[in-house]
């Protein structure tokens, strides 16, 4: 599971070693965290950002059984239970703004640790597996997201529960049943707030499982690196700890100091004012949209305004969002290019910089905006190039582009010496 | 290029060398980092315990006030502060007569009756309706009810049984009844809390 100079766990007590014999949680920790896992020695920044996530989670969960401990899922009470929480509860609004930034900076962390590999080439082979269970993450984290959005029960909450909930009745003949089943009711009401309470609690711990999933696939081949090119020999690596350690531990101090400063000095930055309303099922606000990190998606949604052939827009919108996600599921596969590394792919690394990050930041801007020009058009254009990025420019690039020389190994690369023999 | 595989000399300054009493420089580093990361996670840990504490709509309920003027000689009544029954009683002539006979120096918790009232206002006994033992509510405040060998009151749970001032006489019951904090804002109105 490990390179053969793997460092060795060697118990150091006796009770270590009595533990060792019978359930060797230690050792456990030692080889996927601690010295008995070489990590490549040229990581980057960009490789700072899973341990992060992870964090975050924890940051998340931790905060999010505290919010649970006040809060009450009860459509006449929730909005008042959350203004509990603010008001009464000590440290209440810390603890709820701490929830409710730390879902922002999961996403933040998830988004650069999604590019770094898109970048790096990390889905592809021998870490297919590694990357699918990271889109299923991924998709577990926005249900969650979603769902806990809702629960405040203002405003935004509730017309957000509405708009979504919408999406499964574009479905063709089941859609309607479909929407009724999901929401208990014909419109969100106290049976979608209980049961996305219950599902917002347990999805946390459901991602928790596939991330230790995730991980263990990881420790099969190993961590990716930004030449892309394997691990050769000991030389190539260090051991996780103390080195990335000490590097993420450092990372997280930054991290978290950009973290406590939203959540002191600017906590509801992210938020929408219009939540602090309670849900009202008569008035919809002027200006709906989802959290930030939605926005992408949400754009594709709205970029579908007309019907095509006989499918209407309304399910047009709804197929292409999911798509947008689905697609990934294919990566590993669309891009067929043997070097990983988007460092060594010159027309790849263009594609990637000019046009895949602006495509989604635009659309994150047009997601964020009103339905209205040019935003609209904006949209429309950057989802047909997204798609085309992964269904069209991907597959071509990796038949007719020419990448640069590798060097033969990640030390070679480091100390721009070659390898010495027989190592 | 600087890189990770420039060996570290057994002499170098920073890493190995060891200075006064065999201290590195690094040593201090170490240190300095994992007691600023604990003050930190103390820091973090305190306000996600003390959100347990409660909260300040619980504080806001804290004391009552109770009309008493209802209340005839040798009847008592029971009461809810802060989610506790509570009981405020009259006490009759003869039930303050046998309180105060009683020798308090063989007591469990030696208490008068006057330690227990307020001057003038003898005849009122307010005490928590929660036993002292486990946390049961005594039988003695209604009409009807068992009031134990002492005439006061009486636990069903565990048989702990209480005087006409509410002490401790008989049963595993450690201390006499708990007397809240209270006040007469007139002769018939107690603010309690």
């Amino acid at each position: 599971m490990s390179f053969p100079w793997a460092q060795q766990y060697k118990p150091t007590t006796e009770f270590g070693q009595w533990m060792d014999d019978r359930l060797p949680v230690g050792r456990m920790i030692y080889n996927s965290l601690g010295a008995g896992y070489p990590t490549p020695r040229n990581l980057n920044y960009m490789w700072n950002f899973g341990s992060l996530a992870g964090v975050f989670l924890v940051v998340q969960i931790v905060t999010g059984i505290i919010l649970a401990m006040h809060y009450a899922a009860n459509a006449e009470i929730a909005f008042d239970s959350v203004e509990h929480i603010m008001r009464d509860v000590n440290s209440g609004w810390m603890i709820r703004y701490a929830h409710a930034n730390g879902a922002s900076f999961f996403f933040i962390a998830i988004y650069l640790h999604i590019g770094r590999g898109l970048y790096y080439g990390s889905y592809k082979a021998p870490r297919e597996m590694i990357w699918l269970l990271g889109v299923v993450i991924y998709l577990l984290a926005m249900a969650t997201a979603f769902m806990g959005y809702v629960l405040p029960w203002g405003q935004m909450s509730f017309w957000g529960a509405k708009v979504i909930t919408g999406l499964f009745e574009a479905i063709p003949l089941v859609g309607k049943p479909i929407q009724e089943l999901l929401l208990g009711g014909f419109a969100p009401d106290n049976a979608a707030l209980n049961r996305f309470f219950s599902l917002h609690y347990l999805l946390p711990f459901v991602i928790a499982g596939v991330i230790i999933m995730h991980i263990w696939a990881l420790h099969i081949p190993g961590s990716n690196n930004p030449t892309g090119v394997s691990v050769k020999g000991k030389q190539d690596t260090v051991p996780f700890h103390p080195f990335y350690t000490a590097k993420d531990g450092w990372f997280l101090g930054l991290a978290l100091i950009f973290f406590t400063g939203m959540m002191f000095f600017m906590p509801n930055a992210l938020g929408h004012a219009d939540n602090y309303i309670p849900a009202n099922p008569l008035s919809t606000p002027a200006h709906i949209v989802p959290e930030w990190y939605f926005w992408p998606w949400y754009a594709i949604l709205r970029a579908f305004t007309f019907d095509f052939l006989f499918v209407p827009a309304k399910l047009l919108g709804v197929l292409a969002m999911f798509s947008a996600i689905l697609v990934w599921f294919f990566l590993p596969w669309l891009d067929k290019s043997p070097v990983r590394s988007g460092d060594y792919r010159p027309r790849f690394k263009k594609f990637f910089w000019f046009g895949l990050i602006p495509c989604i930041v635009i659309l994150g801007i047009c997601g964020g905006a009103p339905a209205e020009e040019p935003y609209v058009m904006l949209s429309q254009l950057a989802s047909a190039y997204y798609f085309a990025h992964f269904l069209i420019i991907l597959p071509l690039l990796s038949r007719i582009e020419k990448p640069k020389p590798l060097p033969n190994s990640i030390t070679e690369a480091v100390t721009g010496k070659p390898l010495p023999q027989a190592s | 290029m600087a890189s990770v595989d420039t060996t570290v000399e057994p002499n170098d300054p920073v890493t190995s060398e060891p200075g006064i009493g065999g201290v590195r420089r690094r040593d201090f580093i170490n240190i300095a980092a994992v007691s600023f990361a604990g003050v930190g996670v103390v820091a973090t840990v305190f306000p996600l315990v003390n959100q347990m504490n409660p909260s300040a709509d619980v504080l806001a309920l804290s004391s009552i006030e109770v009309d008493i003027s209802a209340i005839e000689p040798g009847q008592a009544i029971k009461s809810s502060w802060r989610k506790q029954p509570i009981f405020i009683r009259n006490l009759t002539a003869p039930e303050i007569e046998a309180a105060n006979q009683v020798d308090i120096s063989g007591l469990r918790d030696p208490e008068t009756l006057a330690d227990r009232t307020q001057v003038g206002k003898e005849n009122w006994l307010i005490t928590l309706g929660v036993c002292t033992h486990l946390g049961c509510v005594p039988l003695g405040a209604a009409q009807g009810e068992v009031k134990g060998e002492y005439g006061g009151y009486f636990c069903p749970c565990h048989g702990s049984h209480y005087d006409t001032a509410g002490r401790t006489r008989k049963g595993p019951a450690p201390t006499n009844l708990e007397v809240p904090e209270y006040s007469f804002l007139t002769d018939t109105v107690v603010k309690i809390g």
